[in-house]
């Protein structure tokens, strides 16, 4: 366990030391994220300057959606984006062989291998967001709701790297990682909504086939105090299953990896 | 000795050729990028379910459905993926090759993607059907002259998306990494276009600001063509902004493409 902490904090002040020395590009990225955070408020403000509420969702339980949306986001492109790129370039040149090779589970060496520091900001901007929509709502959640809203936060995170690992795995035989990966994160666009603003059809899509839900939604439900017990466990259940499945997959890729090295 | 062009003119046949025959070979790469452009009916089932009860902006539920399958036709014809390939090329050194040829690459790049439209227009006339069925031809212009303007409109807006990632994939000869180029890219675009929202919802400032971009010249204009009426005024304007911007975007592509060709030191084996 010590070794993969140790091993993970390597990997990210290697990456670290090479964000400082571009700082220009450093500050630059940092403020394209805020004005990012901006303009992806746009639609929802849009939307609710003509409408009190859609579906059971008012502006603020909304805002604190998005806000989940950032963080989570600052996750993907601040961690799992760049490490599974790196991980492309790694099967494209037959250097995975020798991550392969390390005394360390491949997976873990892989997931976090390369990190973006400047989407702190957009960590920051989420939860700036977070606080901003519950100031707004005019009443704070509970202890035991921001507990949950922590932990489901966790839960969402997991689903998500879930998700991009196992696509990761898919693409060691199907299709190029990149394309993929823009694929799903069209998708993961979405989950800036609450999922019950989408129509029937849409909501069991992002529901159970792509669960979006279980990644913005529900974590937000969570530290709003709208989210059912049973709500809260088949967020929990449902990610540690993705995680479950993804490893199987991740497992049978593995397996199956033949070296492009000459 | 024959000029250039007629020599890329014989070569057509057989670089489309080439086209299909990498469509097919990656398919489900293919099959990939077109799952990509669906975002508009997922947009569309937000738009309609808050439109249900009464209008939204003035767009009932049918008009949004209309809006958002016509941009998914638009979006299907019309979208490129030339910046990665551009990308891929630059950074492997694979681009070599392709100097090789006595065809000019940027005609090569484009000839590859004209012969990939029948494939994304293979998935685009059903979604066109659903919606002339859906709309009962209520929410779709009965205009003549904008049905006809509608295949130059189509025709520049593919233009324009083609030169701009073309220049934007071109970047990789001056930078290591792209990545947050093509970010930004994507997010003007999302926005600027009427990708995510109708352009007359946006407040006034950007409004405005997307009327000289120009993206909305690669996907709105297209779509108003189809769901809106529009008098003579406007659709001058509007196919002539199309055109502007499609002589720009093709500049922009070369003049990227002739800077970059002088750094390119062909990395890799």
């Amino acid at each position: 366990m010590r070794r993969y902490v140790a091993l993970l904090l390597a990997q990210f002040r290697v990456s670290a030391a090479a964000a400082m020395a571009y700082r220009a590009n450093f500050v630059l990225e940092g403020l394209l994220s805020l004005v990012w955070i901006g303009l992806a408020l746009l639609p929802l403000l849009v939307l609710f300057e003509q409408r009190e509420s859609v579906n059971g969702w008012d502006a603020s339980a909304s805002l604190v959606v998005i806000g989940y949306f950032t963080s989570l986001r600052a996750l993907l492109e601040g961690v799992v984006n760049p490490s599974l790129n790196d991980l492309i370039a790694r099967i494209r040149t037959g250097e995975l062989d020798y991550v392969l090779l390390k005394p360390v589970d491949a997976q873990i060496a892989v997931s976090a291998s390369h990190y973006a520091p400047w989407k702190v900001v957009d960590l920051l901007g989420g939860i700036a967001i977070i606080v901003w929509a519950l100031v707004r709502r005019g009443e704070m959640p509970t202890a035991g709701q921001l507990a949950l809203g922590v932990m489901l936060f966790g839960a969402g995170a997991i689903a998500m790297y879930s998700l991009w690992i196992a696509c990761a795995a898919l693409s060691f035989r199907l299709v190029r990682l990149d394309n993929l990966m823009f694929l799903l994160s069209a998708v993961f666009d979405t989950a800036r909504w609450p999922v019950h603003v989408f129509p029937g059809l849409w909501r069991v899509l992002f529901t159970f086939v792509v669960p979006i839900a279980l990644i913005t939604t529900f974590p937000a439900m969570g530290l709003l105090g709208t989210l059912t017990p049973l709500g809260a466990l088949g967020t929990v259940g449902g990610s540690l299953v993705m995680l479950v499945l993804s490893r199987l997959a991740w497992r049978a890729a593995i397996r199956g990896y033949t070296s492009a090295s000459s | 000795m024959t000029s250039a062009p007629s020599r890329a003119l014989r070569a057509l046949p057989t670089l489309l050729r080439v086209g299909v025959a990498e469509t097919v070979a990656y398919r489900a790469e293919f099959l990939v990028w077109i799952l990509t452009s669906t975002q508009p009916l997922i947009m569309m089932g937000l738009w309609t379910a808050v439109a249900r009860e009464r209008p939204f902006e003035g767009y009932s539920s049918a008009m949004f459905v209309a809006y958002y399958l016509a941009s998914l036709v638009v979006r299907q014809l019309t979208a490129n993926w030339v910046a990665w390939q551009l990308m891929d090329e630059i950074r492997r050194g694979t681009l070599s090759m392709r100097l090789l040829r006595p065809v000019h690459p940027v005609f090569a790049y484009m000839a590859g993607h004209v012969a990939a439209i029948p494939f994304r227009a293979a998935v685009a006339l059903p979604v066109a059907v659903v919606l002339l069925i859906c709309s009962g031809g209520s929410t779709l212009t009965g205009s003549g002259l904008q049905v006809a303007l509608l295949l130059p409109s189509l025709a520049f807006a593919w233009l324009i998306s083609f030169g701009l990632m073309f220049a934007a994939g071109g970047l990789a000869f001056f930078m290591t990494d792209t990545s947050a180029v093509m970010n930004l890219y994507y997010g003007l675009f999302a926005l600027f276009s009427g990708y995510l929202l109708p352009l007359d919802m946006l407040p006034g400032p950007l409004e405005t600001l997307a009327a000289w971009l120009p993206f909305r010249f690669m996907l709105s204009v297209p779509v108003e063509l189809m769901t809106r009426t529009l008098d003579g005024v406007r659709l001058a304007e509007l196919l002539g902004g199309q055109l502007a911007w499609a002589v720009i975007a093709t500049g922009l592509a070369l003049g990227v493409w002739r800077a970059g060709l002088r750094r390119f030191e062909a990395v890799g084996t």
